[in-house]
């Protein structure tokens, strides 16, 4: 069978809603409006990273809309999360420049960057939790950091986020060795949110998690964003995801796959776009089928 | 052409020569680098109380049993290698001078400082390097936190700190542990023993064994954290990260001795003669 013939059959039956739009899209995802392109927020221009002799990105260049939640797909190496440590100024792009709120990072000095990186909150993949602290300590970690609370004030704002995160007060004694993949990944939410940031950036938040938890992670990006005005940048190959959070969708593909001078973001659009794109390499990543990807592994 | 082919070929001794020489200069720039950024956060802002306690208590408290066995069984291993020398010019009265100047002077602060180096070096690479790969170090910059003042300033300190404090545990063990094997085993005379002793050990000689402690103490804290925020990836990125902690915090510690002893020798000739 052909890639094209592949593509004629869908992976789902004729007819089912999910054979045209993303799994677990509701109603309400469909029907989420792209917020006007008119305030960026963070922009990519010319950004290109290598490491040694391999180029991750080159040449990549987007614009993120304040106050839109994004989702950022592709293959795993495709510089995705190197993209998103570019954002927040934890790498440095080879050539190119980053924007924040129309200002180059590279014009900012460390204080400056100390205070903007609080505008950011952070989950990484594997949470990334202090292990010698406790969840308590984890979540009030940023608040001792940056401001001058008494412990009261302390106390009251983990207590919230823990429960904003649906953690019951008896897991801030945890320690994170303690904890559950899922609970691990709500403790860096909670902690994430706790210096209330106004870009939320979550690095594969559902990675290695149960479905039923990958369902309870989705639905609290969602929330976060209902509570509060936050541009969100999701990093995840989970298309349910994508399907339920995002209003748009960046696909990279990784450099070494591409011809010369093809951009290295193939699609930019919303998520039903993307499953229902015309390009197979779209299509497929969105359908997770393998299509010619494993004639070209097998003959490797 | 192959991607294979793009990398160098190392053909003759010059080539590798050179190719060691750019490593070896570049891995020197980027420690004095990193050393340099430490220093600035020392200078610029207090580290946290609790970081800097609990690191306190990490060196001092959980090393202070095994230096001091160190230093203990280090001065009686000197009496017994020594006894048969001086008896046979029946000199056995001066084996206290003989252990306690080589243990204040050279043994305690370098071997203490070694101990600290496999104890507390390798546990802060490994610690550190697994932070690194498990991103919590890009965590702390998230939150607003530098590595560098949260992690390595209070490293720093409690191995400057602490490292003195131990060489004088492992000093006075040495001390006590060759005064034990010399009086009581090999029948030394009490009396002798100690005359001898305080006739040739100076506070000068003291102070400069803990003086030489404080940059082994330094040397071992940059290192391992060095070390740590240069691991590599996965299981065995910490393990080399903890094992090149410890062999060039040994080095290190042995370079820094003599230069120190020749620098603290010529010093004693100045004030002193």
């Amino acid at each position: 069978m052909t890639p094209q013939e592949e593509l004629a059959e869908p992976a789902w039956p004729e007819g089912s809603p999910l054979a045209t739009e993303p799994p677990g899209m509701s109603s309400a995802g469909k029907s989420r409006h792209r917020p006007p392109v008119t305030d960026p927020v963070l922009e990519f221009r010319h950004i290109s990273r290598r490491f040694g002799s391999q180029e991750v990105l080159r040449e990549v260049s987007f614009q993120i809309q304040r106050n839109e939640t994004i989702a950022i797909i592709g293959e795993s190496g495709c510089g995705k999360s190197v993209t998103l440590k570019l954002m927040i100024g934890l790498m440095q792009p080879s050539s190119g420049t980053v924007f924040l709120d129309g200002k180059p990072h590279r014009e900012r000095t460390e204080d400056e960057w100390t205070r903007e990186r609080l505008r950011f909150g952070f989950l990484f993949q594997g949470a990334a939790l202090f292990d010698s602290l406790s969840v308590y300590e984890n979540v009030a970690f940023g608040l001792r950091q940056n401001t001058d609370w008494g412990e009261d004030e302390i106390a009251d704002a983990v207590s919230q986020r823990l429960h904003e995160v649906g953690l019951p007060p008896t897991a801030a004694r945890k320690m994170p060795s303690e904890l559950s993949g899922g609970m691990r990944k709500r403790v860096g939410l909670a902690r994430a949110l706790a210096l209330a940031p106004e870009i939320m950036m979550y690095d594969e938040p559902t990675t290695g998690l149960d479905p039923i938890m990958s369902d309870v992670i989705n639905e609290l990006i969602l929330q976060t964003r209902q509570n509060r005005p936050l541009t969100s940048i999701v990093i995840t190959h989970d298309m349910v995801t994508v399907g339920r959070v995002a209003d748009r969708v960046l696909m990279f593909y990784p450099r070494a796959r591409l011809k010369p001078d093809e951009p290295q973001i193939i699609f930019d659009g919303t998520p039903q776009e993307a499953f229902t794109s015309s390009d197979p390499r779209v299509y497929q990543f969105c359908h997770g089928q393998a299509g010619e990807r494993i004639r070209e592994m097998t003959a490797a | 052409m192959a991607a294979g082919s793009t990398l160098p070929r190392v053909r003759d001794p010059i080539t590798w020569l050179g190719m060691g020489l750019i490593a070896l200069t570049r891995q020197v720039g980027e420690f004095s680098l990193f050393a340099f950024q430490a220093m600035g956060w020392l200078l610029t802002r207090r580290p946290g109380r609790t970081e800097l306690l609990l690191c306190m208590v990490e060196v001092a408290v959980q090393s202070v049993a095994v230096v001091s066995l160190t230093g203990a069984f280090i001065g009686m291993v000197i009496a017994v290698q020594t006894y048969d020398q001086f008896r046979f010019m029946q000199m056995e009265t001066q084996l206290g001078a003989a252990v306690n100047v080589s243990i204040f002077k050279e043994l305690g602060p370098v071997l203490a400082a070694i101990m600290l180096a496999g104890r507390i070096g390798c546990a802060m690479a490994a610690e550190i390097g697994t932070m690194k790969i498990t991103e919590q170090i890009d965590a702390l910059w998230a939150l607003g936190a530098s590595p560098m003042h949260y992690l390595v300033v209070p490293r720093f300190l409690a191995c400057v700190l602490m490292t003195p404090l131990l060489v004088l545990f492992a000093d006075a063990a040495g001390a006590i542990g060759g005064w034990f094997f010399a009086v009581h085993v090999l029948g030394v005379n009490d009396a002798h023993y100690w005359s001898h002793c305080l006739g040739y050990i100076t506070t000068f000689d003291v102070l400069g064994g803990v003086f030489k402690s404080i940059f082994f103490g330094a040397a071992i804290a940059l290192n391992a954290c060095y070390r740590g925020f240069h691991c590599g990836a996965g299981a065995q990125g910490v393990g080399q990260a903890a094992t090149e902690a410890f062999v060039l915090s040994f080095l290190g510690i042995l370079v820094l001795d003599f230069f120190l002893s020749t620098f603290l020798n010529g010093l004693n000739d100045i004030l002193y003669r």
